[in-house]
Order: C-alpha cells, then sequence, then structure tokens
C-alpha cells in the first residue's frame, strides 16, 4: 500500500472512529429548536451552554454526578491500596500455597458479576448494601486484573533492596510503605486510571444494587432518562458529554500509562 | 521467573503476607465465592425473593430444555457472538497493521481510534440512538437527502441486530487493536529487513512474518471478545431493550428479568449457571493461552 492510500484509509477511520463522538459534543451545543431543524448542519449555527446550564439545574443531576465521583474514587483508592498489598505479597514473600492463592485470584474472572446476578443481590440484601454506595464500592474492589498487574510489576523490583532494608531493622510494613511503593509509582498510576474508568462507566453493578433514585449513579440516571417515552434530547446529549468530561482528564492526565496496561492486561473488567 | 533469588529469611515470614493478602481474599471470598456457590444451590430450588425455597432437583434444568424464550435468548446471543468476534478480530487487527508504527503521528490515529474504548456502553448507546434515530438521527437525514429511504436502524428485527453488531465493533475495536499493536512492536525488526533484503512485498511480510508471529495475541482477542459478547448486556439495554419483540434479547437480560421481574430467582440461577459454564470454559481457554504466551517469551 503506498504512503497517500494509507493515509486516506488513515482518515476515514478517524471520521468513522470520531465523528460520533463529535457529533454528540456539538449537538449539544445547539439549542433544542436547532436540534430537531432540518436540514442539519454539522457545527452548530448559534453554539450555546444553554443546554448544560439546564443539565445542571435539572432535578438531581448534581447528585448523580457526586455519587459517581465519589464511588470512582473511593473504589480506586481502595483497590490501588490491596491490589498493590496483594501484588506484593504474591511476587516478593516465598510461602506455602502462594501460586496456589495467586491461580485462585486470577480463576475468580471465570465468575463475572452476569453470572451471580441473583446471588449478589440477595447477598447485599441480607449484609443491609442495598441502596448504598458501598454495595457498589467495595465488591468489585478487589480486581484480579489489578493483583496480576502489580504482582507483574513488583517482579521486576530487585530483592536485594528489601533485603538491605531488612538488615538495617526495617519492618515489614515499614518496607511495604517506604521502599516498596515509592517504586511501584508507574503500576499504581496505570491501575488507578483503569479503575477510575471502570467505576465511573460501571452500569451493571448500579444498576443491581441502587434502586433509590437519590443514590443513583451518573450512568444508571442516563440510561434512565433515554429508557423514558419521551426523551429530552437536548439535555441529555449535555449531560452525556458532561459524564465524559472526567473521563478525557483521566485521559490526558496519564495517556502514557495507557498503552503499559492495555498490553499487559489484556483483560476487560 | 524469580523463584532463585529471594533470600532465606523470608521463607519464614508468613504472616506479613497474609495480612498483605486478607482484604482481597476477604472480598473475593464474600462477594464472588459465596454468591457463585448459593447460585449453583439456588438453581435447584423453587426460590421466591419472599421466602419461599422449595428444593426441586433439577427441575430447573429439566424446564430449561423445554423453554423457548431461553433457547431463543441464548440462540440471539450465539448469533451475536457469532458475528461479533470475527468482525471485531479482523477489524482491530486491520486497524493494528496500519497503525503499528512509532511515529508521533501514527501515535495520534491510534489514540482516536482508542476513544471509543473509553466510553461507558450507556454513554456509546445514547450516542448511536441519537444517531440512527428513524426521524431525528443524522445517519436516516443522510440517507433521504441523497434520495434513499429512511431505515430503521434500531426498530425492526433484522436492523437492530445488525446495527447492534456494527455498534459493538466500533465500540470496542480500539481495545483489542492495542493489544495487536503490542503484539506487532514486539516483532524484531530484523525479520522484516531480511524479508525486504530477499525482496518480500507487503502481503508476503504480513502472510509469512507478521501473521504467524500475532496468532497467539490473535487467539487471546478471540478468546476474550467471545467472553465479552457472552456478557453483553448494558448495550442492548440502552439501544433495543431486547425488542423489537425479543429480537435482540441476550441471555444476560433474560436472567436478570426472570429473577427480578418474574420473581423465579432459582429459575434464573439454572440460566445463569448455563452462562457460568460456557464463561468458565472460555476463559479456562483464555488461561491456557497466556500460559503459552508466557512460555514462548
Amino acid at each position: 500500500m503506498n504512503k497517500t492510500g494509507g493515509l486516506i484509509l488513515k482518515i476515514f477511520l478517524l471520521i468513522v472512529f470520531f465523528f460520533p463522538i463529535l457529533w454528540i459534543i456539538f449537538s449539544s451545543l445547539k439549542l433544542q429548536n436547532e436540534l430537531f431543524t432540518f436540514p442539519l448542519t454539522i457545527f452548530p449555527n448559534h453554539p450555546t451552554l444553554q443546554n448544560f446550564r439546564a443539565a445542571f439545574k435539572s432535578g438531581n443531576f448534581i447528585r448523580y454526578f457526586n455519587n459517581s465521583a465519589f464511588v470512582a474514587v473511593v473504589s480506586t483508592i481502595i483497590t490501588i491500596t490491596i491490589n498493590i498489598m496483594a501484588g506484593y505479597a504474591l511476587s516478593k514473600y516465598i510461602f506455602k500455597g502462594r501460586d496456589l492463592i495467586f491461580s485462585i485470584m486470577i480463576a475468580t474472572l471465570m465468575i463475572p458479576l452476569q453470572v451471580i446476578l441473583v446471588p449478589i443481590f440477595i447477598l447485599e440484601k441480607n449484609l443491609g448494601l442495598l441502596n448504598s454506595l458501598w454495595g457498589i464500592i467495595i465488591p468489585p474492589a478487589a480486581t484480579p486484573t489489578g493483583i496480576f498487574l502489580a504482582r507483574q510489576y513488583m517482579m521486576t523490583i530487585p530483592n536485594s533492596l528489601i533485603e538491605a532494608a531488612r538488615i538495617d531493622g526495617g519492618g515489614e510494613w515499614f518496607i511495604f510503605h517506604r521502599i516498596i511503593i515509592p517504586l511501584a509509582k508507574p503500576i499504581i498510576a496505570t491501575i488507578a486510571i483503569f479503575s477510575f474508568m471502570w467505576r465511573w462507566n460501571d452500569f451493571l453493578w448500579p444498576f443491581i444494587v441502587i434502586a433509590k433514585e437519590k443514590k443513583y449513579t451518573l450512568q444508571l440516571a442516563l440510561a434512565n432518562f433515554v429508557g423514558q417515552y419521551d426523551v429530552d434530547w437536548s439535555k441529555l446529549l449535555s449531560m452525556t458529554v458532561i459524564s465524559i468530561i472526567p473521563l478525557v482528564f483521566v485521559f490526558l492526565l496519564f495517556q502514557k500509562y495507557f498503552i503499559r496496561g492495555m498490553t499487559s492486561g489484556g483483560v476487560k473488567y | 521467573m524469580n523463584k532463585k533469588k529471594i533470600p532465606k529469611s523470608s521463607f519464614h515470614q508468613v504472616k506479613a503476607p497474609m495480612l498483605f493478602l486478607l482484604p482481597n481474599m476477604l472480598i473475593f471470598f464474600i462477594f464472588i465465592i459465596i454468591p457463585a456457590v448459593s447460585g449453583l444451590r439456588m438453581s435447584l430450588y423453587e426460590w421466591s425473593i419472599l421466602g419461599e425455597h422449595d428444593y426441586s432437583g433439577l427441575l430447573n434444568f429439566i424446564n430449561l430444555v423445554k423453554d423457548h424464550s431461553f433457547w431463543n435468548s441464548l440462540g440471539n446471543t450465539i448469533r451475536y457472538v457469532f458475528f461479533v468476534v470475527p468482525l471485531l478480530t479482523a477489524s482491530s487487527l486491520f486497524i493494528a497493521l496500519l497503525v503499528s508504527g512509532q511515529e508521533k503521528s501514527v501515535g495520534l490515529f491510534r489514540g482516536f481510534y482508542y476513544l471509543p474504548t473509553m466510553l461507558s456502553f450507556i454513554i456509546v448507546g445514547i450516542s448511536w440512538r441519537w444517531i440512527l434515530g428513524d426521524q431525528i438521527g443524522i445517519v436516516n437525514y443522510l440517507l433521504t437527502s441523497i434520495g434513499g429511504k429512511s431505515v430503521r436502524w434500531l426498530t425492526s428485527p433484522a436492523m437492530a441486530t445488525a446495527s447492534l453488531i456494527f455498534i459493538t465493533v466500533w465500540a470496542q475495536t480500539g481495545f483489542y487493536m492495542v493489544m495487536f499493536v503490542g503484539g506487532l512492536q514486539a516483532i524484531p525488526e530484523t525479520l522484516f529487513e531480511a524479508a525486504r533484503i530477499d525482496g518480500a512485498n507487503v502481503f508476503q511480510i504480513f502472510r509469512k512474518i507478521k501473521f504467524p508471529m500475532i496468532r497467539p495475541t490473535m487467539l487471546v482477542v478471540v478468546v476474550l471478545a467471545t467472553i465479552n459478547a457472552f456478557k453483553a448486556f448494558e448495550l442492548i439495554f440502552v439501544l433495543t431493550k431486547g425488542g423489537p419483540g425479543t429480537a435482540t434479547k441476550f441471555l444476560v437480560q433474560s436472567i436478570y428479568q426472570v429473577a427480578f421481574e418474574e420473581d423465579r430467582m432459582g429459575y434464573a440461577s439454572s440460566m445463569a449457571v448455563v452462562l457460568m459454564v460456557i464463561i468458565g470454559f472460555l476463559t479456562f481457554i483464555q488461561f491456557k493461552l497466556n500460559k503459552k504466551d508466557y512460555a514462548n517469551e
């Protein structure tokens, strides 16, 4: 394939993958009457942030946004903490059953939420976690993918560093948080990004656990809006765009960590 | 791996690693192992949320075999898998071949192709409902303005499935593309040089070098895409709600409806067991493939 042909193909694909997103953004900048006026124009004739203002003012939108932010941030913090700890234990200690524990943890990938919807609902009901944000924060916080990534990365940390610290009398916890954590920053960043993205985008957990409208996350609220008989598109489109912004922010901030995680993780959770 | 270099003193430190592992193990045990076991158990019961639990043996499974709506949703799911997986694999490999280079400009394209992957299924669904809307969508607008007829993309049975397949491919290509790019970039440059000196053209290089070298990646992609397609729910929930009729009703949605709308939790559990077996089997294959992959490194 020659160079021009390749470039034309790449630009065509760019349109295929990016234009739909662009179209949503442009549409969200149009007022209701322009949104449904033919002929359609790609660029808004009178771009306005009116819809966004309306979205923020309407009902509990800010509350949904806050719920989502709370869930994503808190569960990311928990995920990082416990996954880094597990990755460390599974890579830098030798004890009986270590590899078995690792295998079992990875094997939990065989049982995704889709398969245990019913018992999860009953369990959360019995634990009093229904309609609580904690009910969607804690259960998915331990991710096999995170443990896998952490363990693979920790294996590259030289044992001599840990040994030297032990000889100097450093306790196990001290070594973990003074030596291991600083060295593990890149993998912490990787897991943080993915965890934030998974939890921010998550729909199935809140769908099962949350029924109270006040506890809705953004995804739940959006799915609800679009399911209504008479969809208020101008509002919905601006809400959709708002819900993407945190992800774009995270993506731009940590771009270089993405590829590492994608290629070594290979698992979408 | 690096078993040999760990100093002896750590052999005795059993407590520390156990404490480090504890939170994860607790969560896995409580929120995965226990539900999985109780799901298996429930599949042998007639189970209602209000508290009636009657042991019924294999009755649920026997009923399952005779249940048309179960077969319908399983059939829908399998048809979806059958189309999505090859299309997704082909599109992500094709695009990866275009953008596997190290140049900056290529990286930029890669970033754009990856973007849809970052959107939630809900957002993807809403976006495409807007784009493919019967009256309001830009696609039908463009079609009619060039003299064509507008198409009921999401509200006619045949088109709804096709649209769903296309949107899935659109939303996930970037994810698998990155895996392929990783595989392609790992091929030693010297192989290409040698082939070029021997006068190989682009297609020969693909057939004789790239394709055999990325076969392990490809197998993993196929298995992962299959697993994800069997788990499909959110996109359908937003785009078609399983309709029109039951044309796009898949397994997960059936499980949900039987459990929570019909309150037949035992029966729903027996359907979930079928899904568990399918996904468990596929994940098992994935592990096997991964192991082989590491052995080659």
